[in-house]
């Protein structure tokens, strides 16, 4: 009260001082910039580069499908990774031990192996059974026991059909990353306050609808950054397809016009920057998932931004 | 045995020797109580007394490991058949829960949803309600509760004041018969407590039955039908707020109500 009846200062005259110099940030800048004119330099003197070459074949037809695959398979990956990763994540944080140590087993493997090795090895189920059944589990002793004879399955598939080429790759891709992503999911979910999950409960909100509508959307936030890192990561790992193989991915096409026409440089130059753009895109797409998921969070009023507000509703109630 | 359930019809809430350990520590030794319909008891007492834990008891956020749990003349978690009691489903206790409201100390509101569809979740999703009917309901509520102009804010950009009116206007959204506030104004910088209260107090006009939990010694006296002074698991003493707290009958209430008034 007595503050506000005493007279306030007048406000102080605008600061006019000497700014601190900073000799140590030009003299990276200067040595920054030779640096990056020496590096243009070399690449637009250096005819082992052949950018003609270059442009004229990192656009061709072969290279635009295997672009496409490549971007078809990683979305697709990440899509079903992400699927198998809720999944197991929520698995694990089940307080049945049998049904949690099943998901902690799952990762435990699945992180352990390489990539390349799980890819080899899914392209070649085909030869650990001819034929892939769908049916009652042990359907055959389950009938020699009752002394009946034939089998309760539904469905046969051909081994060597479908574990090959695309379906083979997607496979082992999303059986790794289901486990990368478990790791990711369970720590989003982990990180939500348990106040969250009382209160939809109190309103008499199911689990799974808890977990729907409350828990994974605030989970999100935590989630996406890492899981924008493991896609990047994943459109990367898609040159490891070359162990199924599967031979339409991009990596390999710049690759193949590579090695047959002898230009190795240019067409390695074309990958880098096939794989740069498209990473790109990627991470713009992040950008755009963190800002939806950040809603309610980011955009805090500050301190400043509130009393400001609160004066003027004091202000406007006189 | 529905004679049993009807054998007190008149009560909201009724605990019968309710207790509840949390490993070898035994947190509710023995609670008996009755809330009436249309009743606003207020529970105050020290910390660590079990105020909360038997609040959470009576909506099953925990399970009573012995007594008698009834709200609305039914057992809290369990149906009795055949002299046996049986644990309901998930789905059951879910059902059990609409018709009780939550407000927690915390107001525990959904920060990725506005006001508007923080009140909006549970009719829409719990009841099945259109969005439309439960939009118009929402809206109304927050009139209610004095926030018609900030429906579309996020939690995040509402005062404690008004996110915990949020929350009472979102436990109201169910249309609850009981209402269970658990030190609802704790949280509050002080010139917010008023608003609070304020809601708190028409709501009790409006003849909703409320178990408060609170260390508002004003709001328990003039708002309160009963008053309940908990320690160490067990109720001391009950009865008329002004009463209580002008002629208690116990050292342990005199000694508590010394401290805090
Ligand atoms: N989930 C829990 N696990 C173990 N102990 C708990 C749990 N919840 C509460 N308690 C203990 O129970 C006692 C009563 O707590 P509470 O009901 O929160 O008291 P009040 O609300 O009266 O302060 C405290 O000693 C507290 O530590
Ligand atoms: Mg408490």
């Amino acid at each position: 009260m007595a503050a506000d009846t005493t007279t306030r200062p007048a406000p102080p005259e605008q600061i006019k001082a000497v700014p601190v110099r900073h000799p140590g940030r030009w003299i990276a800048a200067v040595v920054i910039g030779v640096l990056a004119l020496m590096f243009v330099h070399m690449l637009v003197t250096n005819p082992v580069f052949q950018w003609k070459f270059m442009v004229d074949n990192m656009f061709s037809a072969p290279v635009l499908r295997g672009a496409r695959t490549t971007l078809i398979m990683t979305v697709l990956a990440m899509l079903l990774g992400v699927l198998l990763g809720i999944i197991v994540a929520i698995m694990r944080l089940s307080p049945n031990p049998i049904v949690s140590g099943a998901a902690w087993a799952y990762v435990w493997f699945f992180r352990a192996i390489p990539r390349i090795v799980l890819l080899f090895f899914c392209a070649n189920l085909g030869a650990l059974y001819g034929t892939y059944d769908l049916g009652f589990p042990f359907d055959q002793q389950i009938m020699g026991w009752l002394g009946l004879s034939g089998d309760l399955r539904f469905l046969g598939l051909n081994g060597n059909q479908i574990f090959k080429g695309f379906t083979a790759g997607l496979l082992g891709l999303v059986l790794s990353e289901g486990a990368y992503m478990a790791e990711i999911v369970r720590a989003g979910i982990q990180s939500v306050d348990p106040g969250q999950t009382e209160a939809a409960s109190a309103l008499g909100m199911s689990r799974a609808k808890t977990m729907r509508r409350i828990v994974l959307p605030q989970a999100m936030r935590v989630i996406i950054p890492p899981t924008g890192n493991e896609t990047i990561a994943m459109l990367k790992d898609t040159s490891l397809l070359i162990a199924v193989p599967v031979t339409s991915e991009l990596n390999f096409q710049l690759r193949a016009i590579g090695s047959r026409t002898f230009q190795i440089i240019p067409m390695a130059v074309a990958s880098i920057l096939w794989y740069l753009a498209l990473s790109s895109l990627l991470m713009a797409g992040q950008y755009f998932l963190e800002k939806r998921f950040s809603r309610g969070f980011g955009a805090r009023e500050t301190r400043n931004q509130r009393a400001e507000r609160e004066a003027r509703m004091v202000g406007g109630t006189h | 045995m529905d004679t049993e359930a009807q054998a007190s019809p008149h009560a909201m809430v009724k605990a019968e020797g309710v207790r509840k350990s949390f490993g070898s520590l035994e947190v509710l030794k023995g609670i008996d109580l009755e809330v009436a319909p249309r009743e606003v008891m207020c529970v105050i007492g020290p910390s660590g007394s079990g105020k909360s834990t038997f609040l959470r008891c009576v909506n099953h956020l925990e399970k009573i490991n012995s007594g008698r749990l009834s709200v609305d003349g039914h057992l809290v978690g369990y149906r009795e058949k055949g002299g046996k009691l049986h644990e309901l489903k998930d789905s059951e206790v879910a059902s059990q829960r609409q018709d009780i409201g939550m407000v927690f100390q915390r107001f525990n509101l959904f920060p990725h949803m506005t006001a508007l569809e923080n009140v909006m979740e549970a009719p829409s999703q719990v009841k099945g309600l259109r969005k439309e009917a439960c939009r118009e309901q929402g809206a109304a509520l927050l009139e209610r509760v004095g926030l018609g102009n900030r429906v579309h804010s996020y939690p995040n950009q509402l005062s404690g004041g008004q996110q915990q009116r949020v929350a009472i206007a979102r436990a109201l959204a169910m249309e609850p018969k009981l209402m269970l506030f658990d030190e609802p104004t704790s949280a509050l910088d002080p010139e917010l407590v008023g608003e609070v209260l304020d809601v708190m107090r028409s709501l009790a006009e409006s003849g909703m039955t409320m178990m408060v939990v609170t260390h508002e010694m004003g709001f328990a006296r003039e708002v309160g039908d009963t008053l309940v002074f908990m320690d160490d698991g067990a109720v001391v003493e009950a009865g008329d707020p002004k009463r209580v707290l002008t002629d208690p009958q116990h050292e342990r209430t005199r000694s508590f109500l010394s401290k805090v008034l």
